[in-house]
């Protein structure tokens, strides 16, 4: 009977074993589907339609990504996450990267088993009020009920804040992103906290956006990325260039519309990034068109922006910080070579 | 079928010759309302106090439904009334209420389904249909097949793929209730006949399980199946995204299940056992052929209350980003587009009404099923 | 363990056919396969983890919590620790499980035994309470709850105002607080020894019945003690107790209790959802009880009132209070349902915030799992006590 526990217990350790490996680029191939963590529903950011289809900034990171490992933009699978839940389900492998509005920090980089691959998005936590109110700055809020989404950097900031203003408040917490704007909306809370980004997506989605303001104040500093699993340098590189390539593009005016005369172009830099030179594609164990496909496929970062959240859409938000290095921002990619 | 439950039970049987009811029983209009409504002077002033209730509540109902309902017209007159419901925002939300984000050029496919589904169960389930086996034999084997293909699809029969994901709204509720309802019933049988077993590590490993599940909230488990299962068993094992609450809510409705057949098990005279050991029959012959039939027969009330409990369950998959009918409901409420003031109260209304009639048929269905077999006892 | 079953050498002269033999096989598989599949999960489990740089400790505990809860029950502030909001969290569920279970349980006997009433009208109504509540979802009646009667309710300014300085408003009931000045301990002094005197009372009553078969008024004398006594000693120490009204300054009332619609909501629904169930497990008990009891108490000259009390109810509660224990456990159980409503529950705070910001899934889990489980062993375990009391004793 020992023999027969002895050969279930090493069936079992050679189950177990079998998958020690991690290498999500070799998973995602196999499966020929990407599967991407995003927010339910933060208009401008990731949004589905009532057919399924999803658009969106972080979307389109996603998409990005698919098009340089799969060569194919379409190949996502979205997986709508709430803030809560969204860290679990990349930590346990549910999902082989997390593009969600989710900010950049040194906690969840050291101790949650995950890394961020870099800053989509620029971003510091504001307010919004209803006009009504007559409120002119966050240090007139004493006393205010707050809505805020579980699991978001937003909880922290504002405790932190008012603990060190000396302004007492309230908090209401939900889980769900929509549950947090229609309770703002229909009076439960006074206040409205988050990104600010997520506060003008939101306000696309209120009945009447008119009647509430965004105060002037940031009280964070709140850089948006996408975050993979650690451990697993070779993906950790392929999220982070997908996202520095479509920066680069844009600095050197490669476009969805131009990359494929850009091939030809003189320029060292942009033959390298679109892989007529160099080996970077074969480095990162992608195809040597990775680059062409997310630029054809997606675009480049201006492009996304401006699609998407920028200003030929809805939203209409400024590059400010999202601009380029070379144009007063902070984006700012290495040089590909 | 309130008017059923009046007569007395002699009355539907044909032997008895109709006889003319003693006096005392003969009811006056009068008569029955001194009896049943004014016995006492506590009793009228309850009889009052509920009528008023009674019809302010129906009132309420009646006029937020019908009477002051928007019934055509779109946004802008929903949001003008804020006194009786928006029945335009479910005529424009139907669809996607069914089929969640199934594509629009296939949502035949689950109709059909549906159909399919509906003919078997109304043929399995109605007593004087003919070859109710055959029935069975459909609805168990070759159903969940046939509703596999073509809600998934298979790409070489020219049905293209539907990606789980997309699935929504009451279909996904009712996959969800029928898989656990099919699943739920043999797994807890097992369990309940585990937990009686004579050998005591069966007993002990069926004991622990079910006592685990029934111990533990519903929403926890269906978190760390859908969130963490990947951390726990290798990737190739793990199931589908969709598949996954299905299993949990197979087995999680099984735990209570075995604890409602374990009634029905002790419930039977140990006679029942003994006589059947004693014709020399093996352990699952007795079971299959002589204890089981009669133990579900006798908590057939219990199996169906839990079928009902694991249907109003399917709810919580919510939790996990799956869009079940009420998720569904959740969505097209925060649609800035039908921003009314009585769009919630109407969704949810809606809502209510779908579950209800579904939990009620299937509470009605067995106490019709429970009155036959008390019949059948009796003759 | 086959060891000891199976001696040596008879070992290769069993077969098969033997029920004993096959049930050690069995058991042995069995056996086998779950260890290997717990050890599995073990392995696997432990290694994702380590690849994956996820925590594998508890050191989560003592670190600073950072984040605001908006009801609590003990002290908790934004410096506390991921430990204390656990307990903030095991302390809401329980507050809210067991208030429930009490509303249920009132509200679940009485619409039960309406349902029995020999009076048409609040027989039916009872039984329409019943079959409306019992097969709708309870997390579609806890969002209607929430979003369709709480929610819309008056912004602060326009609060509804009840008497005695209760606001009612979308932010909740807001009720005065109770301040305690000098001399109120004498009051509750006061209540202990009603308390007791009840109990004295009663003990006397029933030697002075047994003895001579006289009632003595337990019921008035008890409610003169209990209430009658602290009034006296309240109004003779000068009513010790003053009352804080709320009021509006900025945007919310300030001073006084606040029941927030979170938890409001959470508790009218838990508690009408069970009260149904509770009612159907009450009609079935008394209607289980023989007819013949209650026809021999009115035969005694016993009034309905004093033969539900006396005859029917304490009979029906033996069959009553096993599906009743399940339905509690299932009344806390469904507590977790607070994340839909935002009410800041075991789930909500610490398998939803905490386990956010320590990634400690494993851990968070294993611990609110047991919580969930050890709530249930006890319940079943105090509930089975209660139960063997009231057991008929076999003779």
């Amino acid at each position: 009977m020992q023999a027969i526990l002895k050969g279930l217990m090493a069936a079992a350790v050679a189950l177990a074993a079998s998958n020690a490996s991690a290498a999500t680029i070799e998973d995602v191939k196999k499966n020929g589907i990407l599967t991407c963590g995003t927010n339910s529903a933060t208009a401008g950011f990731s949004l589905p339609d009532n057919e399924g289809k999803w658009t969106g900034f972080v979307v389109d990171y996603c998409r990005a990504v698919a098009a340089a490992v799969l060569g194919d933009a379409q190949k996502v699978r979205f997986i709508p996450l709430t803030p809560k839940d969204r860290f679990t389900a990349l930590q346990s492998g549910e999902i082989d990267i997390l593009a969600h509005n989710a900010t950049w920090t040194s906690s969840r980089d050291t101790s949650l088993g995950i890394l961020f691959a870099g800053t989509y998005f620029y971003d510091g936590q504001g307010f919004m009020v209803r006009k009504a109110e007559n409120i002119g700055s966050a240090k007139d809020l004493d006393g205010a009920s707050i809505c805020v989404t579980q699991g978001t950097t937003t909880e922290l900031n504002l405790a932190d804040y008012f603990r060190s203003h000396s302004i007492s408040y309230s908090t209401v917490g939900f889980a769900d992103e929509e549950a947090v704007v229609k309770a703002y909306e229909e009076g439960r809370c006074d206040v409205l906290s988050a990104d600010s980004s997520t506060l003008n997506a939101s306000r696309q989605r209120m009945a009447n956006s008119d009647d509430s303001i965004v105060l002037p104040e940031l009280i964070s500093k709140e850089p948006l990325g996408p975050a993979v699993r650690q451990g697993d340098d070779h993906w950790f590189n392929v999220a982070k260039w997908t996202l520095l390539v479509m920066v680069s593009a844009e600095e050197l005016g490669v476009t969805s519309q131009n990359v494929d005369e850009m091939k030809s172009s003189e320029n060292p830099n942009i033959r390298r990034l679109l892989g007529v030179e160099g080996s970077i594609g074969k480095d990162l164990g992608l195809a040597d068109t990775w680059s062409v496909d997310v630029i054809k496929q997606v675009g480049n970062y201006g492009e996304v922006f401006d699609r998407n959240i920028g200003k030929d859409s809805p939203l209409k938000m400024e590059r400010g910080l999202n601009a380029l290095w070379n144009q007063g921002g902070l984006q700012y990619a290495p040089p590909v070579r | 079928m309130s008017g059923h439950s009046l007569h007395s039970p002699l009355a539907n049987s044909s032997l008895l010759p109709p006889t003319a009811p003693p006096w005392r029983i003969r009811r006056s209009p009068a008569a029955w309302m001194r009896k049943n409504l004014f016995s006492t002077p506590f009793s009228g002033v309850l009889t009052i106090c509920f009528t008023a209730l009674a019809a302010w509540l129906l009132y309420q109902l009646l006029s937020f439904a019908v009477f002051d309902a928007v019934w055509t017209g779109g946004q802008e007159e929903c949001r003008a009334n804020p006194d009786g419901a928006c029945w335009p925002f479910i005529v424009e939300k139907f669809d996607y209420l069914r089929y969640g984000a199934y594509p629009v050029a296939e949502r035949w496919r689950v109709d059909l389904t549906l159909i399919i589904g509906a003919v078997l169960i109304v043929w399995l389930l109605w007593k004087r249909a003919p070859q109710r086996n055959v029935a069975a034999l459909l609805f168990f084997i070759a159903y969940p097949v046939v509703a596999f293909v073509l809600l998934r699809g298979v790409a070489s029969l020219n049905l293209p793929v539907i990606d789980t994901v997309l699935w929504g709204g009451l279909l996904i509720t009712l996959l969800m209730s029928v898989v656990g309802i099919v699943f739920s019933l043999p797994i807890g049988v097992l369990l309940a006949l585990g937990r009686r077993s004579e050998l005591p590590l069966v007993r002990a490993v069926c004991v622990i399980f079910i006592e685990v599940v029934r111990g533990v909230p519903f929403i926890t488990v269906l978190f760390m199946a859908n969130f963490m299962m990947p951390l726990f068993v290798p990737d190739y094992l793990t199931p589908d995204r969709l598949l996954r609450p299905l299993i949990a809510i197979a087995l999680f409705s099984s735990a209570y299940m075995a604890e409602v057949v374990r009634a029905g098990l002790q419930a039977i005279p140990k006679g029942q056992y003994e006589a059947a050991k004693a014709l020399g029959l093996s352990y699952f012959t007795i079971m299959r052929l002589i204890i089981l039939p009669q133990a579900l027969t006798i908590v057939i009330p219990g199996i169906v209350s839990t079928f009902i409990g694991l249907f109003k369950d399917t709810t919580l998959v919510a939790i996990v980003g799956i869009a079940d009918f009420l998720r569904a409901v959740e969505t097209a409420r925060v649609d800035p587009n039908w921003a009314g003031p009585t769009i919630s109260s109407t969704g949810y209304l809606f809502a209510g009404l779908v579950y209800w009639i579904f939990c009620f048929g299937m509470s009605r269905y067995s106490q019709a099923m429970e009155r036959e077999f008390a019949r059948g006892h009796k003759s | 363990m086959s060891e000891v079953l199976l001696a040596p050498r008879s070992l290769w002269s069993l077969s098969l056919h033997d029920a004993k033999v096959r049930g050690v096989l069995y058991q042995v598989l069995l056996a086998g396969s779950l260890l290997a599949l717990v050890v599995s999960i073990a392995i696997q489990t432990a290694s994702n983890m380590r690849a994956r740089g996820i925590p594998l400790s508890f050191g989560f505990w003592n670190e600073t919590a950072g984040f605001d809860i908006n009801q609590t029950l003990i002290p908790y502030d934004t410096l506390s620790t991921y430990g204390q909001a656990f307990w903030v969290g095991v302390v809401n569920t329980l507050y809210v499980s067991l208030l429930g279970i009490v509303l249920a349980t009132l509200l679940g006997f009485v619409v039960g035994i309406a349902r029995l009433s020999p009076n048409w009208i609040v027989a039916k109504v009872a039984a329409s309470y019943v079959e409306v509540i019992r097969n709708v979802p309870l997390l579609l009646q806890l969002l209607f709850w929430y979003n369709a009667v709480l929610k819309p309710l008056p912004t602060p300014r326009a609060s509804i105002e009840l008497p005695g300085g209760i606001y009612l408003n979308n932010r909740g009931l807001i009720i005065p607080e109770i301040q305690l000045h000098e001399g109120a301990g004498s009051v509750g002094l006061a209540f202990l020894a009603g308390t007791m005197l009840c109990f004295a009372y009663r003990f006397h009553a029933r030697r002075v019945q047994d003895r001579t078969g006289k009632q003595l008024p337990v019921l008035r004398v008890s409610l003169a003690a209990l209430i009658g006594l602290p009034l006296i000693v309240f109004f003779l120490v000068g009513s010790p107790v003053s009352f804080v009204t709320p009021e509006l300054r900025g945007f919310n009332f300030r001073g006084g209790h606040q029941l927030y619609p979170e938890f409001a909501a959470l508790l009218i629904g838990l508690s009408a959802y069970t009260a149904s169930f509770i009612a159907e497990i009450v009609r079935s008990g008394i209607q289980a009880v023989p007819k013949g009891q209650t026809e021999a108490a009115h035969a005694l000259g016993l009034a309905p009132g004093k033969t539900l009390r006396l005859v029917t109810v304490p009979q029906a509660l033996r069959i009553i209070i096993p599906p009743l224990t399940s339905q509690y456990l299932n009344l806390t159980k469904n507590s977790s349902l607070a994340v839909f409503i935002g009410y800041p529950d075991l789930v909500q705070i610490f398998a939803g915030t905490v386990l956010n910001q320590t990634g400690a899934a494993v851990q968070v889990m294993a611990i609110t799992l047991s919580v969930y489980l050890a709530i249930s062993l006890v319940t079943s375990m105090v509930m089975n006590a209660f139960n063997r009391r009231f057991a008929i004793v076999e003779r």
